[in-house]
C-alpha cells in the first residue's frame, strides 16, 4: 500500500470499544510475563494496599480491543513494531469498564536497510465510564507490505 | 522499596528473568491476543526469514514494566514508559532489565523520577532501550 493510501486515514479514528477489565485475564497476562506480584492476582492483599483491588501490570492496556480503523486494512504479518509508549494517569483496575479507541496519528516513510519502508504511528487511548482517559499508547509500526 | 528516593546515577534493577521458552511465548499470545505466528509457529517464521519463533517485542517490555514495578513500590505511580525494539528474543534468551536515574524534581508531596531503561540478552546485545518516569511520594 503506497503512502498516499496511508496518508487518507491519518486521523481517522475507531468507534470506541466497551472492554470489560477481568481479573482472570489479568493474572493470565501477570503469569504469561512472569510477574509474581500479588497486587496482579491476589484481591485480600490488594485490599491491604492504597489500590484496595487488584491491578493490571503497566503493559496489560495492549490486551484491549480497539477496533478498526474504517477502511485501512493491513495484513498483520507485514507489521514489525518498532517503538511503544505508554502515559498513565492513573492505574487499570480489575473491574473498569474502558472505551478504547485508536487511530492512525501518522505515517512516513524512511529508507532502510531493507529499503525503502512506510512508518505507521498510531495513537490508542482507553477512557472510563466517568470520561476520564485513563491512559494514551503510542505504537510505531514498520509496514513492509 | 517503600520510601525510596531517587537520585540522578541511581541503579534501577537488574531484574534477570528466567529463559524466555517456547510455552512462554504461547501463554503470551493467548493473554495478550497476538496470535502472529511469528512468535509460536517455528516453520511460519523461518518462511519469514527470521530462522525460527521470536518473542514479542511487548513481552520483553513487560518484563522492564515488572523492573519498574518492584523498583517504584506500593506508594509509588509510573506516569511514562516508553521504548524501542532495538533486537531480536528468542527461546532460551535470558533478559536482563536495567536502568539508571537521569533526573529527578520536587512536586510537591512527590518526588518525580526520570529514567533511562534497557534490556539485554546473555549476550550483551540490546533489544530494548526506553524512558520512563514516575512519582514517588517524599519521605
Amino acid at each position: 500500500m503506497s503512502l498516499q493510501r496511508f496518508q487518507a486515514f491519518v486521523g481517522v479514528e475507531s468507534a470506541p470499544v466497551k472492554n470489560e477489565v477481568e481479573k482472570g485475564a489479568i493474572r493470565k497476562f501477570a503469569d504469561a510475563i512472569g510477574d509474581p506480584n500479588p497486587l496482579y492476582r491476589d484481591e485480600e492483599y490488594a485490599k491491604t494496599t492504597r489500590y484496595g483491588r487488584i491491578i493490571a501490570p503497566p503493559t496489560f492496556s495492549r490486551t484491549f480491543d480497539y477496533g478498526e480503523i474504517p477502511g485501512l486494512e493491513l495484513k498483520r504479518e507485514g507489521l514489525i513494531h518498532g517503538e511503544q509508549q505508554f502515559e498513565y494517569f492513573r492505574p487499570i483496575f480489575a473491574g473498569d469498564v474502558l472505551y478504547c479507541s485508536t487511530k492512525l496519528a501518522d505515517v512516513y516513510e524512511k529508507e532502510g536497510k531493507l529499503g525503502r519502508m512506510t512508518f505507521l504511528v498510531y495513537e490508542q487511548k482507553g477512557v472510563d465510564e466517568a470520561g476520564e482517559t485513563v491512559f494514551i499508547a503510542r505504537s510505531n509500526v514498520i509496514y513492509r507490505g | 522499596m517503600a520510601g525510596r528516593q531517587f537520585q540522578p546515577g541511581d541503579v534501577i534493577g537488574p531484574l534477570v528473568k528466567p529463559p524466555v521458552t517456547k510455552t512462554q511465548l504461547v501463554m503470551y499470545s493467548g493473554a495478550s491476543g497476538d496470535f502472529n505466528p511469528i512468535h509460536t509457529v517455528d516453520e511460519y517464521a523461518k518462511e519469514a526469514g527470521l530462522g525460527g519463533v521470536i518473542a514479542h517485542g511487548m513481552l520483553t517490555m513487560a518484563f522492564v514494566g515488572q523492573m519498574l514495578t518492584d523498583t517504584i513500590g506500593l506508594e509509588g505511580d509510573l506516569r511514562k514508559f516508553g521504548v524501542r525494539f532495538t533486537g531480536m528474543v528468542r527461546p532460551g534468551d535470558v533478559i536482563t532489565c536495567e536502568g539508571q536515574v537521569t533526573e529527578t524534581r520536587k512536586d510537591g508531596e512527590q518526588q518525580i523520577v526520570s529514567c533511562e531503561i534497557w534490556a539485554s540478552t546473555q549476550k550483551g546485545d540490546k533489544v530494548v532501550i526506553g524512558q520512563a518516569e514516575f512519582a514517588v511520594p517524599i519521605v
